[in-house]
């Protein structure tokens, strides 16, 4: 198992060295000279430039510049702004609120999700299965922008209009409230799917032969589905969910925008335009390392979940 | 026993020395977007205790579809009972509501299914899953269940069970593996145990073992088994009675040694000739001509025409009752006479 | 924007239990006619059909669909702003006073534009590269299954604002190269896979055996059986790419003013949406109108190539 874990990491490698490499490359290819953004409307002493720009490797070729960067960060140092500050500061905070909003719409795709798919597949065929089905091509096909304004309105506006103040606008100061309403926006097109894939893995498991023994068995349909259904459900499930997580908070950056939650986002965002290179990098590298963490835990979950999968 | 609201099957004979199970007149069918297929069409058999009953029929003879409506466990939509009778004891199981139909699933009658590999399920160990039985039916103890288990795979010779039960299905060789079916299935040591093929996923040696077990089961209990195959080899020494099915309907029915010696349905004698026999070396081996029948458009008349060397015109005609042949025999063949006669040339 | 697919769907009428012989389908005939002739009896496919159909009509036609030329700045009237529906103006006016109605309708073009050339890129060069390594196997497909895992790793929107971000103008072939060079390696992973499968079949071995040459059998054995499950990704893909220039669009990042974008319309809206929410649903709607289109299209297509529900 350790054997396998550590192939694995190694395999990695080449991953996250190729990701970083190619947004570093993106990143160096970005127009603009960062000190002069650094310097704004007043002209800066040339000497100052120089040394500024000594200090950051600037004047290195690019492979050169990289490789001091990759340095840095197996050393866990993600560098500092050219203004002086250490990205991994910057980045922290920011990351909290994606991962927060990001957790919200995991356990809420988890919950609804699964709760809608085993709803539809008990009543595979009926009406209410076609109703959820219905209901997943809709949420699948409305975009986050559509969905963020729409649920903003009626949800934070007009609810709260109505004296219902549940689900705060926009903005964190308000606790783990305010992601109620963008957890679930970003949640949508995953909560579709995973509805889709927890009705379709549940119809075609009832089928099988081993349920036919459970029935056949005498034990109750509660216990069918719950124990002996269910259980081999999970394995695809945790598959999406795992591989979901880093989805969730690549693709956070509309929702956050929509209801102004101060994210890796609004970050990336805010940073490609200020020319703070080493924030892009730095985002894009834990992001990237979030998804390979991610997909591991995700194999390894297989092997716990699965007892025919073992690893050598 | 207990009182409750709900009619319970009597523990003892029943009334007027009626077999222990009786499957009357069953018909079956199944609605599909091509039609409605009729895959049972009034079949008849009984079951006494101690008894091994041979039901023997090509897929799509409609043999597993009697069992598991007998089992209660046939998909519904789409399948249907559309008539007939299951009396279990006496008691029309057909008619008893779900809850009362669940007590004796799986606890007086019990099934053993084709393929372990795939009717075992695959994220559960053994033990749990033969556990699972005196737990749910019985209330036992996580650890009593499992004491239960090792003893159930001692019973049907699994080496080392008390090691093994922790394992999972894939663990297992194919011949292992239908033993924990067969232990999952006695568990609760019940009254009527259907083997739906047990035997046919298996390679030849272990066949026999597996069939070996399940006579020696049956006769150290009075439990009655129905042993539904496609295979004549592997009833001939431990069935006492055999069932021939071909298109949803029983063909004939005889003592073992009857149908061995002298069969009465064109279709028996055809299978009989397809096995390859130790006293026939040599011989070329026979087989029957054609196609199972397609049961969206059965043939007219007897369904078994379109491949029978003995068809007359009325045979594509009308179809033949099940004619009672002898006090123990019955053929559903207009020429049963010319069958039983070329049988004995 | 998920990269994921959608499960298989699996027939409404469930198959007979465990019964044999009994759902055989009328008659054998191809692949292609089948699904063609499962296809037309489909709502699914047909109210799919007659939306992306009238959305095509408003693409290429949008003077059919209004007399207004919202790239004509007199058509603006800022006195005007922010007016609900009326005769004059059937969805209101923005909050330049400009008519929201003609600008839903020539947006049209843009989505349709990006959606279905950014689907062709990725189809030709994702296909292409996926038939090639799934074809020959060895280094150049471990390269090219290297390269896609890197891809896979960077997340697609965040990827597609960095790369906008280098070219100084957002125009119609940027969004869509940007979109298309971080989704292609999704169809490459797919049809690699379709390839390694069909690979093996029997035919293609029987058609090896028989001296066909190696082109021979990748472009008439193979390629003509994987290519259904690209088909079937490019369509739900294209859907998922109209949203994705909106998207874009609407970060600032995307296509800029005075093109016209529903992404953009709803990201100019943003300001007083609270008070004046119509600027900002109508185009909303429209854009996910036609991407549910394509992928209710996607689905129908799924449903009649899966071999395995006939």
């Amino acid at each position: 198992m350790s054997r396998y874990i550590l192939r694995r990491l190694i395999q990695a490698i080449p991953v996250l060295l190729g990701a970083t490499l190619l947004i570093y490359a993106i990143v160096f290819a970005l127009p603009g000279d960062p000190i002069a953004a650094l310097a704004g409307e007043k002209r800066m002493d040339p000497d100052i430039v120089d040394v500024l720009r000594e200090q950051y490797h600037l004047n290195d070729p690019f492979l050169v510049q990289y490789w001091h960067y990759i340095v840095g960060l197996l050393g866990g140092d993600f560098g500092t702004t050219f203004a002086g500050v250490g990205v991994g500061d910057i980045m922290a905070g920011k990351f909290q609120v994606t991962i927060n909003l990001a957790v919200t719409a995991l356990v809420m795709e988890a919950v609804i999700g699964v709760g809608l798919g085993l709803y539809a597949a008990l009543r595979h065929g009926g009406a209410g299965d076609s109703l959820i089905l219905a209901a997943t091509l809709v949420l699948i096909s409305v975009p986050v922008l559509v969905t963020g304004f729409v649920l903003q309105l009626l949800l934070g506006v007009r609810l709260k209009q109505a004296g219902i103040d549940l689900f705060p606008v926009a903005g964190v100061s308000e606790g783990w409230r305010g992601y109620l309403l963008p957890g679930f926006v970003l949640a949508g097109t995953s909560i579709a799917y995973l509805t889709r894939l927890t009705r379709n893995s549940l119809v075609e498991i009832m089928r099988t032969d081993y349920i036919r023994t459970a029935v056949a068995k005498g034990l109750p349909r509660s216990r069918v589905v719950g124990r002996h259904a269910l259980r081999n459900a999970l394995i695809p499930l945790i598959t999406y969910l795992g591989a979901d997580l880093g989805a969730l908070m690549g693709g956070a950056v509309i929702t956050e925008t929509i209801f102004n939650l101060p994210g890796i986002g609004q970050q990336l965002f805010s940073s490609v335009y200020l020319r703070e290179q080493p924030v892009v990098v730095g985002i894009v590298t834990v992001l990237v390392l979030i998804y390979i963490l991610a997909n591991l835990v995700v194999d390894l979950l297989y092997a716990v979940l699965d007892p025919r999968i073992r690893y050598e | 026993m207990k009182k409750t609201s709900t009619p319970m099957v009597p523990a003892g004979r029943a009334p007027g020395g009626e077999p222990l199970l009786v499957v009357d007149d069953l018909h079956v069918e199944f609605t599909t977007r091509q039609g409605v297929v009729r895959a049972v069409n009034g079949v008849s058999y009984s079951l006494n205790p101690g008894e091994t009953l041979a039901v023997l029929g090509e897929s799509g003879s409609g043999k597993s579809v009697t069992a598991q409506a007998i089992m209660g466990i046939l998909d519904t939509p789409p399948a249907r009972v559309s008539r007939g009778e299951i009396r279990f004891r006496g008691t029309d199981l057909l008619r008893l509501p779900e809850e009362a139909r669940s007590r004796i699933r799986g606890r007086r009658i019990a099934m053993i299914f084709q393929d372990a590999l795939s009717a075992l399920n695959p994220v559960f160990t053994v033990g749990f899953q033969i556990g699972e039985m005196f737990r749910v039916h019985r209330g036992a103890s996580r650890r009593d269940a499992e004491k239960k288990a090792i003893e159930l795979m001692d019973r049907v010779r699994i080496p080392g069970a008390r090691q093994r039960v922790h394992d999972y299905p894939h663990q297992f060789s194919g011949g292992m593996r239908q033993r924990i079916m067969i232990a999952m299935s006695i568990a609760l040591d019940p009254e009527v145990l259907i083997a739906d093929e047990p035997t046919t996923a298996l390679d030849v040696t272990v066949q026999a073992q597996i069939m070996e077990l399940l006579a020696e089961l049956r006769r150290e209990s009075d439990m009655g088994l129905i042993l539904i195959t496609h295979d004549l080899g592997v009833v001939a020494d431990v069935a006492d009675r055999i069932a021939v099915m071909y298109g949803g309907r029983i063909v004939e029915k005889a003592p073992v040694h009857d149908i061995y010696r002298t069969p009465a349905h064109p279709y028996a004698k055809g299978l009989l000739d397809s096995v390859p026999r130790v006293d026939q070396k040599g011989q070329e081996l026979f087989a029957i001509k054609g196609m199972p029948p397609n049961l969206l458009d059965m043939p007219s008349g007897c369904s078994f025409h379109p491949r029978c060397p003995y068809r007359q015109d009325d045979c594509v005609t009308d179809a033949p009752p099940l004619y009672e042949i002898g006090p123990t025999r019955a053929s559903a063949c207009h020429y049963w006479r010319e069958v039983l006669d070329g049988s004995h040339g | 924007m998920s990269d994921t697919l959608a499960p298989a769907e699996r027939p409404q009428n469930g198959g007979v239990g465990g019964h044999p012989g009994a759902s055989r389908p009328p008659k054998a005939a191809s692949l292609w006619s089948d699904a063609w002739y499962d296809l037309r009896r489909r709502p699914l496919f047909v109210g799919s059909a007659v939306l992306i159909g009238v959305l095509v009509a408003m693409a290429v036609f949008p003077s059919l669909f209004t007399s207004v030329n919202p790239f004509d700045a007199a058509t603006c009237d800022l006195a005007q702003a922010r007016q609900g529906m009326s005769a004059a103006h059937r969805f209101g006016t923005d909050n330049l006073g400009c008519d929201v109605y003609s600008r839903v309708v020539y947006g049209a073009r843009n989505s349709l534009v990006i959606g279905l050339s950014t689907t062709v890129v990725t189809a030709l060069l994702g296909g292409l590269l996926g038939l090639l390594a799934g074809f020959r196997g060895g280094a150049l497909d471990t390269l090219l299954s290297r390269i896609t895992e890197i891809f896979f790793a960077i997340p697609s929107i965040l990827g597609a604002l960095l790369i906008l971000a280098i070219f100084r103008t957002g125009n119609v072939w940027t969004v869509m190269l940007a979109l298309a060079v971080l989704a292609w390696p999704l169809t490459y992973r797919i049809m690699r896979a379709a390839v390694i499968t069909a690979k093996g079949q029997d035919y293609v071995l029987a058609a090896r055996a028989l001296g066909a040459s190696a082109p021979r059998i990748m472009f008439r054995h193979i390629l003509p059986n994987a290519v259904a499950s690209v088909i079937v990704v490019a369509t739900i893909n294209l859907g998922t790419f109209i949203a994705a220039e909106a998207g874009l669009s609407f970060l600032g990042v995307g296509l800029r003013s005075p093109d016209i974008s529903w992404g953009l319309m709803i990201s100019d809206a943003r300001e007083r949406f609270l008070e004046a929410p119509w600027p900002l649903l109508f185009p909303a709607l429209f854009l996910s109108l036609t991407v549910l289109a394509f992928i209710m299209l996607g689905d129908a297509v799924r449903d009649a190539l899966d071999p395995k529900l006939r």
